[in-house]
């Protein structure tokens, strides 16, 4: 680690590395305390006497109550679970069958066709929302979960592909060529041969993408207008404030339940997540 | 028995259906694989882009097809003060965060890449900014900053750096640095986790052996490890570069492009044009205003990519 004196590796290790921890980890304590701190602790001024931000003895449920009883955060929990299962479903099968293509067979136009899915992962969302509200709303499928099912893979799809060309490429070709020779046609040799063993980039992509679809945010600001269809985060932001009335501890107990399904996904799959990251930048 | 084995023997040798036999041409199946991700990229990103074109160079409102119009609405929105604000406010937001969320990232990456107690764990939690949807943490951050219940005021009171409120959202500058802030605490972990990846593919023997001839750790830095890393800095700063520079979510939830509208970006801006006040066409104009600058970074990238596997 660092040589020298002790105090060396306070200063260049522990203090900056505790400061990093406090100020990335910060905003979710304060979600937590908020979501259950009752609203007489909640809205006192911060110079007022005797106030403790940092620390609640009355712990309430009564926000995470609120929320369920008088939100329908529930059905947004069930619609973004929905949207986020399927549209990763389909990206992944998309994904993992062009991947195979672009990495394996050769074909004309191969490389130009590799190029532009790359620059598809590259259009951001803000881009193209405007003219995608016409065409759902022409095509009828404006507030309904399709709207999303169908848009999401345009981000995912790039992203899984390269993500699964780079495995791909690290199967060794003799392996598909043994299946071959003892009969296999190619569809059979991708299915059982080259696919099981980009399992872990499979999982990778699946993860990354089920976390970005839960994440998304605009196309569902802007896809969904009934309050029964909407996706957590549209619905935490649009329905839990009226006009300029911020309902801070419910919003936050919102954030917190809207973050854990995700966040539970990420802490089985944390090394998965991470090649996802790594591998999409990477390509 | 015996029928059973004839058919399964006539099963094996009759010639395989045409459908199948298409499959084992490398071209056919290639075609096939692909077809799926090509409807659908060409329906849902090709398409729409398309029809962005179009849709910019008429006056179509919600509900409303419109007439052609030519460059009535770019003509429009470059003579628009709010316009220039949210080009002005892009770059600034962009070129500042991307330069500190690199120098964060890359000084936390260079900490995670030591050996210490708990680092799977703290690398685990690091990543939880860019993890969480934005837009909820978003919301933490603005109940942070909220001028009469400030956490962060209530901090700055008790150290004595500060004797007054400080209304962070209600000041055009201060909203600013705030969403700046913002910005750069969901884009450190990924920079750090990215950088993290490269560092460890620097080989620590190169490192060892310059410190044997005498180098200082800091000469160690600059002529061992930046240039080594410096392929996967560029990809990790493209990217963001694109991501930034198209945001909408913090603005979004933070400001909402107040207060007076000093703080919109293009999308925000875009946004309240053509879902806000119903003029389609022109939010389509400015969403396409963002183009030019996406398409150079992206041909950045890409050449940049191509040199790299090149060599």
């Amino acid at each position: 680690m660092i040589e020298g004196a002790i105090w060396r590796k306070w200063v260049f290790f522990y203090v900056p590395m505790a400061l990093f921890l406090l100020f990335l980890l910060f905003p979710f304590y304060w979600m937590v305390i908020t979501s259950v701190r009752p609203d007489g602790e909640l809205y006192r001024p911060w110079n007022s006497i005797n106030y403790n931000p940092f620390w609640t003895w009355k712990p309430t449920w009564d926000h995470v109550r609120y929320l369920f009883e008088e939100t329908l955060f529930a059905s947004w929990l069930w619609n973004t679970t929905f949207i986020a299962l399927a549209s990763t479903a389909i990206s992944l099968v998309c994904g993992v069958f062009a991947g195979y293509a672009l990495s394996r067979l050769n074909f004309p136009f191969a490389g130009s066709l590799g190029t532009g899915i790359f620059i598809t992962y590259l259009v951001p969302q803000t881009l193209l929302f405007i003219p995608l509200a016409e065409m759902i709303r022409n095509y009828r499928l404006g507030d309904t979960p399709w709207a999303l099912i169908l848009t999401y893979p345009t981000f995912l799809i790039p992203f899984c592909t390269w993500l699964m060309m780079g495995y791909f490429k690290a199967v060794p070709r003799e392996l598909e060529e043994c299946a071959r020779i003892d009969g296999a046609s190619r569809w059979q040799a991708m299915l059982y041969i080259v696919i099981p063993v980009a399992i872990p980039g499979i999982l990778s992509a699946g993860i990354f993408a089920f976390t970005l679809s839960w994440n998304e945010f605009i196309y569902a600001l802007v896809f969904l207008s009934s309050p029964e269809q909407k996706t957590v985060p549209v619905g935490v932001t649009s329905e839990l404030i009226r006009g300029d009335v911020f309902y801070w501890g419910p919003l936050m107990a919102g954030a917190l339940l809207g973050s854990i399904p995700v966040a539970i996904a990420y802490s089985f799959f944390v090394e998965h997540y991470v090649a996802g990251l790594t591998g999409s930048v990477k390509g | 028995m015996a029928i059973s084995a004839v058919s399964a023997t006539t099963l094996r040798e009759a010639p395989p259906p045409r459908r199948q036999r298409l499959l084992e041409d490398e071209r056919w199946l290639a075609f096939v694989l692909l077809v799926p991700t090509i409807v659908l990229l060409g329906m849902f990103i090709a398409y729409p882009f398309i029809r962005g074109i179009l849709l910019s160079v008429t006056n179509s409102r919600v509900g409303m097809p419109g007439d052609f119009v030519g460059l009535a609405n770019f003509y429009k929105i470059f003579n628009d003060g709010i316009f220039r604000t949210s080009v002005y406010n892009t770059f600034v937001y962009t070129g500042v965060t991307t330069v500190f969320k690199l120098a964060l990232g890359l000084w936390l990456a260079m900490l995670l890449n030591r050996n210490f107690h708990g680092k799977a764990f703290t690398r685990a939690f690091i990543l939880l900014p860019f993890i969480i949807p934005t837009v909820l943490s978003t919301f933490a951050w603005k109940w942070m900053f909220d001028p009469t219940f400030s956490v962060l005021n209530w901090l700055l009171y008790h150290f004595g750096l500060i004797t007054g409120r400080i209304n962070w959202l209600g000041d055009p500058d201060l909203a600013m640095i705030s969403i700046i802030i913002v910005n750069i605490w969901r884009g450190v972990p990924f920079f750090a986790i990215s950088l993290l990846a490269g560092l460890q593919t620097i080989s620590p023997e190169l490192n060892e052996a310059a410190a044997i001839d005498g180098a200082k750790p800091w000469q160690r830095f600059w002529h061992i490890t930046w240039p080594l890393l410096l392929p996967v800095t560029m990809v990790v700063v493209l990217f963001s570069v694109i991501q930034t520079f198209a945001d909408f979510q913090i603005v979004y939830v933070m400001t909402g492009g107040g207060p007076a509208n000093a703080t919109h970006l293009f999308a925000t801006y875009a946004y309240q044009i053509a879902i806000g006040t119903g003029l389609l066409s022109e939010g389509a104009a400015i969403a396409l205003a963002m183009f030019p600058v996406l398409f150079l970074v992206v041909i950045i990238q890409l050449l940049y990519i191509r040199r790299v596997e090149v060599r």
